[in-house]
């Protein structure tokens, strides 16, 4: 086992991916910063002195307090505090951990989906691949924020008031998942015609193996590059999403903010002057989104072979 | 003095792991009005030093030693000027004449191009010169197909187009890098044909890469072995070919099936301990002989397949009869050949059988059975397990996903699901022993292989539910000729070991005469001709056949 292991550490290290990875200063940097945000936000308890959501713990004598580096700043509020005098940077890191939450669960539910969908359409074809590609081109047409929007609407519809801001977050990555699937789908389709009319899936099937099997023992791992770049890229766009629908009040609910929520809270501070309260959640967001779309491109030069030298 | 002169040419490639040394210290000359071969296997670098001439060698290859004399102009060192000689002084001609065309430019307009790029002439005196050199190609109505795409041409057409390209500036050196490969046999003697009366008339010094030494012995006047970058043997074609002096070029020669008789097994001279002596093929043991009877395994009906490529028109006119009324048998026992050249229908005759198409009309009986008419998934599983198949090309056969003991273990698995581990092992290393791979190639992947290993690796495969029908879909067409003769020598010895019945499909008429018993001839779907092999080769009946037979590179035709 243990020789097992190293070997699959030496595949790694003696692969092209890790190679061009090393050459490469964006993948790097930003992967560097993404691993930072990711340990941040997922070990916020740890990482922050502060829990905004205790309410013990808040004094509104120090509301509004300005970054640690300006005139009137606090030292032990780096980034200031906001209108209820939670420290801004713990705040960023939980909302940030909700944001992630939300964009993963979103992005895996529409990956579900979509490469379900496409990877079973590419390789039986016939009514059903036309059916599932119309339903593609269908929701294509509409904007995805829509789409996210419509859904939030049809659940708030259905879902008591009570029982609305405990269903928040399912009804939010449901949302932005559902309006995600069509470019998987897309792309494993495509991906798919390819693969099943190689050989080695014809010598599958004459050795008798079933269709479920050659689609995902022989066809998906074949198709996985393509899928995990968008699906870096759509993760980016996830995120974004969430944001969005919290920025327009219908996303996670106030009491358990996330990055848009925070930016929607603060833009009502910013012409008070305290630009602060939603200038560094937005920040956070840019920096977060920009990571995530550099690497994602990375991945698509280096995992894309026609662009090989 | 000769005219082209190269002098220790060595190109390097520095590669991430290992620095490769695609050409080393290589001495070339060529004559004006001669053709000088240049051959060898994949990867022996013949391809490098062609390119190196014209200076197109890509990243991160570089020229790291020697001098390139044309003329005495050294293209070394006026590097500013080998752009102007591209072209003006030196043709080229590429190996597939589907890419190497622009699809949305007239052959007109190309043409016009590249003559007004390099000469001082104007549209009309352009035009005019282009049409005389498409006539002299060979192209009928030059004056009408002077405006046409490149796909309205077929692929010998567009060879002709591709070859006026090289010579609209007059040239006096001519590379081309296997200009007959993508090409059908009856086309490709036509190309070399066009090739050799050029190279007489506008006295050219021809560079001619290619691995089939059948070209060679037909066109060459000199030729020239490379192997992994270094020059082996360098002479007159004749004297190369009858007397090699050195082992690599004697083993090369003989891996050439001979195309006017028929040799037992071919003769592996690098592997000269092991001479002619047959493996040990360790499933004997596991194998369940079916004694060989004069009985049909394969019948083959009427077989009819059209391919519709309209989705909305179902009956449209455009349907495309990739095979028509074809009748056949297959004796239990026997290697039955297919031959055709490409669009005949010999694949879909294969993926018929094998039940990845259905047919349009007709019956194909197996054993009594009529696979067409198999409803019951288990009597489908049962009749998979009988017929198996190789493929052509053996990089995309094998998922490269997958280790290779788990590409074997598939079949065993599935067809004997109560296997045990050490049972499974047992049976996987008996297969690759069987197929002379050694047990440690079952924990590696696909692309630790070479592509006559990856083709073993297949032939495992198929070995491993036990058939009865192998069905080999031009299982050497993508590999070299050495590998080749040795791919062909384990499925000669499987076959005979294992009373196996084998389709042999193929557009290679000498491999064909090696391996068959009896042959079928196809064209346009047709079949035109079904004889024992010997019987075939000496008297054709078909004159279809006869064509073929006609204009097949011989290697032999270098004793005449």
């Amino acid at each position: 086992m243990d020789n097992n292991n190293l070997s699959i550490l030496s595949r790694i290290k003696d692969s092209d991916i890790y190679y061009n990875f090393k050459k490469s200063p964006t993948a790097i940097v930003s992967s560097f910063i993404l691993i930072i945000i990711f340990f941040c936000s997922f070990f916020v308890e740890i990482v922050t002195p502060y829990n905004p959501f205790d309410p013990s713990s808040l004094s509104l004598m120090e509301a509004f307090t300005p970054p640690s580096w300006t005139e009137d700043g606090m030292a032990k509020f780096i980034l200031g505090t906001d209108g209820q005098g939670r420290d801004m940077l713990s705040t960023i890191l939980y909302g940030s951990r909700i944001s992630l939450i939300v964009g993963f669960s979103a992005i895996l539910f529409s990956l579900i989906l979509g490469v379900g969908l496409g990877l079973t359409a590419g390789y039986f074809g016939g009514k059903y691949e036309m059916l599932v590609m119309r339903l593609t081109d269908v929701q294509l047409t509409v904007p995805s924020i829509l789409m996210a929007l419509l859904v939030d609407g049809i659940a708030r519809g259905i879902i008591s008031r009570e029982m609305h801001d405990d269903m928040a977050i399912y009804v939010l990555i449901f949302a932005i998942g559902i309006s995600e699937w069509p470019q998987f789908a897309r792309v494993s389709r495509a991906a798919t015609l390819v693969e099943k009319n190689k050989d080695y899936v014809s010598a599958s099937t004459i050795i008798g193996v079933s269709n479920l099997i050659i689609m995902f023992k022989h066809i998906l791992p074949n198709i996985l590059r393509p899928i995990l770049v968008i699906g870096t890229i759509g993760l980016a766009l996830a995120i974004i999403a969430e944001s969005t629908l919290s920025f327009l009040g219908v996303g996670v609910p106030p009491t358990t903010p996330s990055l848009g929520t925070l930016i929607r809270l603060g833009n009502d501070f910013l012409f008070s002057g305290e630009w602060w309260i939603t200038f560094f959640p937005a920040m956070f967001l840019v920096i977060l989104a920009f990571s995530i779309n550099l690497l994602g491109d990375w991945m698509r030069d280096t995992l894309n072979p026609r662009l090989k030298k | 003095m000769s005219f082209l002169k190269i002098h220790n040419l060595s190109v390097d490639y520095k590669m991430r792991k290992e620095t490769v040394y695609a050409a080393k210290e290589v001495n070339i000359e060529v004559n004006k009005g001669e053709i000088l071969g240049l051959v060898g296997e994949s990867g022996s670098g013949k391809s490098t030093v062609g390119n190196a001439i014209i200076d197109l060698i890509d990243e991160p290859g570089k020229i790291t030693n020697g001098s390139i004399m044309l003329g005495d102009i050294d293209l070394q060192t006026d590097t500013n000027n080998t752009v102007n000689y591209r072209g003006k002084k030196i043709g080229l001609i590429f190996q597939d004449p589907q890419t190497s065309l622009n699809p949305i430019l007239t052959i007109g307009e190309q043409l016009i191009e590249t003559i007004q790029t390099h000469l001082d002439l104007s549209k009309e005196q352009a035009k005019n010169k282009s049409i005389s050199l498409l006539k002299e190609v060979g192209i009928k109505d030059a004056e009408k197909r002077f405006d046409n795409y490149p796909h309205q041409f077929s692929g010998g057409m567009r060879q002709r187009v591709v070859i006026s390209l090289a010579l609209c500036c007059e040239p006096e050196l001519l590379i081309a890098d296997e200009p007959t490969t993508a090409l059908d046999v009856s086309i490709q003697s036509q190309i070399l044909d066009l090739i050799k009366k050029l190279t007489r008339e506008r006295n050219l010094a021809v560079i001619l890469i290619t691995h089939d030494m059948g070209v060679i012995a037909e066109t060459s006047d000199r030729v020239a072995v490379m192997k992994n970058g270094n020059l082996i043997e360098i002479g007159a074609t004749k004297k190369v070919l009858t007397d090699p002096k050195e082992i690599y070029t004697k083993s090369l020669v003989s891996s050439v099936p001979p195309t006017n008789k028929k040799i037992s097994r071919f003769v592996i001279v690098e592997k000269e301990n092991e001479l002619n002596t047959k493996h040990n093929i360790k499933i004997l043991n596991r194998w369940t002989k079916t004694e060989i009877t004069d009985q049909n395994l394969v019948q083959v009906k009427n077989l009819s397949k059209s391919f519709e490529d309209n989705f909305f028109l179902e009956n449209s006119k455009n349907s495309v009869m990739a095979v028509d009324n074809i009748s056949f048998n297959i004796k239990e026992g026997e290697i039955f050949g297919l031959v055709g050249e490409s669009g005949s229908g010999k694949s879909t005759i294969a993926k018929m059988i094998v039940n990845l198409f259905k047919p349009s009309s007709g019956e194909i009986f197996f054993d009594d059975i009529c696979v067409t008419k198999i409803k019951k998934n288990k009597e489908l599983m049962k009749f998979r397990r009988q017929i198996q198949m190789i493929f052509q090309d053996p990089y995309s056969s094998l998922n490269g996903r997958l280790k290779v003991k788990e590409i074997i273990s598939e079949p065993i698995k599935l067809h004997n699901p109560k296997i045990s581990k050490p049972d499974l092992d047992n049976y996987i290393f008996d297969l690759l022993e069987s197929v002379e791979l050694s047990q440690t190639s079952s924990d590696r992947y696909p692309h630790e292989f070479s592509g006559g290993q990856r083709q073993r690796i297949s032939i495992a495969r198929a070995l491993a539910t036990q058939p009865r029908l192998l069905i080999c879909d031009e299982p050497t067409s993508a590999l070299d000729v050495s590998i080749q003769a040795q791919i062909l020598n384990l499925l000669k010895d499987l076959q005979e070991e294992l009373n196996l019945t084998i389709l042999f499909i193929s557009h290679d008429l000498p491999v064909v005469r090696q391996m068959c018993n009896r042959i079928g001839v196809l064209k346009e779907g047709k079949l035109c001709e079904v004889s024992n092999t010997e019987e075939l080769f000496l008297k054709p009946k078909d004159s279809y056949t006869k064509e073929l037979l006609h204009l097949m590179p011989k290697i032999e035709s270098i004793y005449k």
